[in-house]
């Protein structure tokens, strides 16, 4: 059998769906912009200090535009049963869930480069280090889905997804190093950012943009990719435990 | 191995739920070509027994193998080999009936032209081709069940778990869709059909297992279980009140008479020598009743039914009525 036609048909029906309907793009791209338009205005600073605030803006719209679709969408098709027939699909579990997240991922990864092209507009992008950016782009979308969909297989309603997610979601904003540089925070917290991979996904996109990097490129690269490997593991454990009783 | 034939061979299934134990001791199999029946009532653990069959729930001891292929450990191995049409309608609403059955093709790695030609096939067979590019939520139930049996062989599955078939539909579907079952089962395909509609049992199924809180208390070919109703004469009578307490004077004036309460104003008499109407209607009326209606019977898998779990038949169907899922049989 051939798994890539299930893989390609689970990902193209999210995508038509679930991802390229208005009101999921409008919540992905303009709940970032107005974040940041109004730390823009309440800091009073000039266009010159866009690039400041991009590699906030770059991982909100990915933060928001994944883990907003992703968990609702899985617990939608749970609450609805359609989810058991992707489980009675003659795949394996982890080729299901990776293609029931790449569409998130793509999501992700297109939200970002929004703010990155109005940017251009704006500022001057020429000293950022794309071949550095880019695989942090994707990496932040892929453990932003995979946070995603491990708030999916936590709860069982749809208005808990929501609620769940912005447990995550709004102490991980203020905690990661986006507006704040973690070493301002109170010494109590800081301990707190570094298990958080958005603070990773953030760090280097400092570093990208503006070369404002704290951590090794290299270090946060490879705990992005662990945080992406544990939420997927954790995710899978959890459909297991609770979906296939 | 001894599976020659068998296209289900299940062997001390047992399921619990916390403190609650939905499939206890389950043993069965169904072999090539059969319609074999899972007849109980709600909650009798039918659902739950499906479910470790294709892969959807875990079971805590037992096992399992498909067309010869052990489930038990690997649920996915045999996954191919199935189509499972659920107890409730599962398809994708904001999706169309064709895009529904197409995505449903490629599920199970159906090449796109191949799937295309399928779902037209299964449209135009099942009478919805009319609806092919409405959208799913929109359809009625007897649509939506239709298009979910079709969904379910979509990739000519040999074996089929059909689950609830024809519950919560309006008649004529509900015969429409007998109809395909019997049809895909004289095409070859291996059918376990779970119902609790005992005529729908009697109808479509060579095999049936009884299955009562967890356990099977009986499998038999339908042949043999009718063949118990020969020679048993049924009498059910209509009277004004107080059923159960008319049961108890029968009983004392005609020792050989077998009575038993239907609803409190239906009552039925069995025996194995003809039923005497007359002296019956007598008896009551001197008791003050008055005697509505009395009709023969004709023993049915129904009879069998009562007599081996020693459910009332009607409790079930009521039971699904109140659950608001009647109709169907």
């Amino acid at each position: 059998m051939n798994k890539w036609i299930t893989f390609w048909s689970i990902l193209f029906k999210d995508m038509r769906t679930y991802y390229l309907k208005p009101p999921n793009i409008s919540w992905g791209l303009l709940f970032p912009l107005v974040w940041i338009a109004m730390f823009f205005v309440r800091s009073g600073l000039g266009l010159e200090s866009l690039s400041t605030l991009l590699p906030g803006l770059v991982a909100l719209s990915i933060l928001f535009g994944t883990t907003s679709v992703l968990s609702v969408t899985v617990t939608f098709e749970k609450k609805g049963r359609s989810f058991e027939r992707l489980l009675l699909a003659p795949i394996s579990l982890e080729v299901l869930m990776l293609a029931k997240t790449a569409g998130a991922i793509l999501f992700g990864v297109v939200n970002a480069f929004v703010p990155l092209l109005l940017g251009a507009f704006l500022t001057d992008l020429s000293d950022v280090n794309w071949a550095v950016l880019t695989p942090a782009v994707i990496l932040i979308a892929i453990s932003s889905t995979f946070l995603g969909l491990f708030i999916a297989v936590s709860v069982k309603e749809v208005f808990e997804a929501q609620t769940f997610s912005n447990f995550f979601r709004f102490p991980m904003i203020f905690l990661c190093g986006l507006f704040f540089p973690i070493e301002k925070l109170p010494v109590f917290l800081r301990p707190l950012s570094y298990v958080l991979p958005l603070t990773y996904g953030t760090d280097i996109l400092h570093g990208a943009i503006r070369g404002a990097a704290t951590i090794p490129y290299g270090l946060s690269l490879a705990a992005l990719a662990a945080f992406c490997a544990a939420l997927f593991a954790a995710s899978l454990r959890n459909i297991q435990r609770k979906w296939i009783e | 191995m001894g599976f020659e034939n068998k296209k289900i061979d299940v062997s001390g299934l047992a399921k619990s739920f916390g403190d609650v134990t939905a499939v206890e001791s389950v043993t069965f199999d169904v072999r090539e070509g059969e319609l074999f029946g899972f007849l109980g009532p709600n909650g009798a653990g039918k659902t739950t027994t499906i479910n470790m069959l294709t892969g959807l729930a875990r079971p805590d001891a037992g096992t399992i193998h498909i067309a010869g292929i052990d489930c038990s450990r690997n649920p996915k191995a045999a996954q191919h080999l199935m189509g499972v049409v659920p107890d409730e309608s599962n398809l994708y609403p904001e999706l169309t009936g064709y895009e529904n059955l197409c995505f449903c093709g490629a599920l199970y790695g159906m090449r796109q032209r191949k799937r295309k030609e399928r779902a037209h096939e299964l449209l135009e067979s099942f009478g919805l081709s009319q609806a092919a590019d409405r959208k799913f939520g929109g359809y009625s139930k007897g649509m939506k069940r239709k298009l979910t049996i079709a969904a379910g062989i979509i990739h000519r599955p040999p074996i089929l778990f059909l689950d609830e078939p024809t519950t919560g539909i309006d008649v004529a579907s509900a015969r429409q869709i007998r109809q395909m079952i019997a049809g895909l089962n004289t095409a070859g395909t291996t059918i376990l059909l779970t119902t609790h509609y005992i005529e729908e049992a009697e109808r479509l199924c060579g095999r049936i297992a009884f299955i009562v809180e967890g356990r099977i208390v009986r499998t038999d070919s339908v042949a043999d279980l009718m063949g118990e109703t020969q020679g048993r004469h049924v009498v059910e009578f209509g009277v004004s009140s107080s059923a159960e307490s008319l049961c108890d004077v029968i009983r004392e004036a005609f020792p050989a008479l077998e009575c038993v309460t239907v609803t409190s104003t239906v009552l039925r008499v069995e025996s194995h020598e003809p039923v005497r109407i007359g002296p019956l209607v007598r008896l009551m009326e001197d008791h003050g009743e008055e005697v509505s209606e009395a009709r023969k019977i004709r023993p049915s898998l129904e009879d069998v039914f009562v007599h081996v779990t020693g459910i009332e038949a009607r409790l079930m169907k009521q039971e699904r009525e109140k659950t608001g899922k009647g109709g169907g049989a």
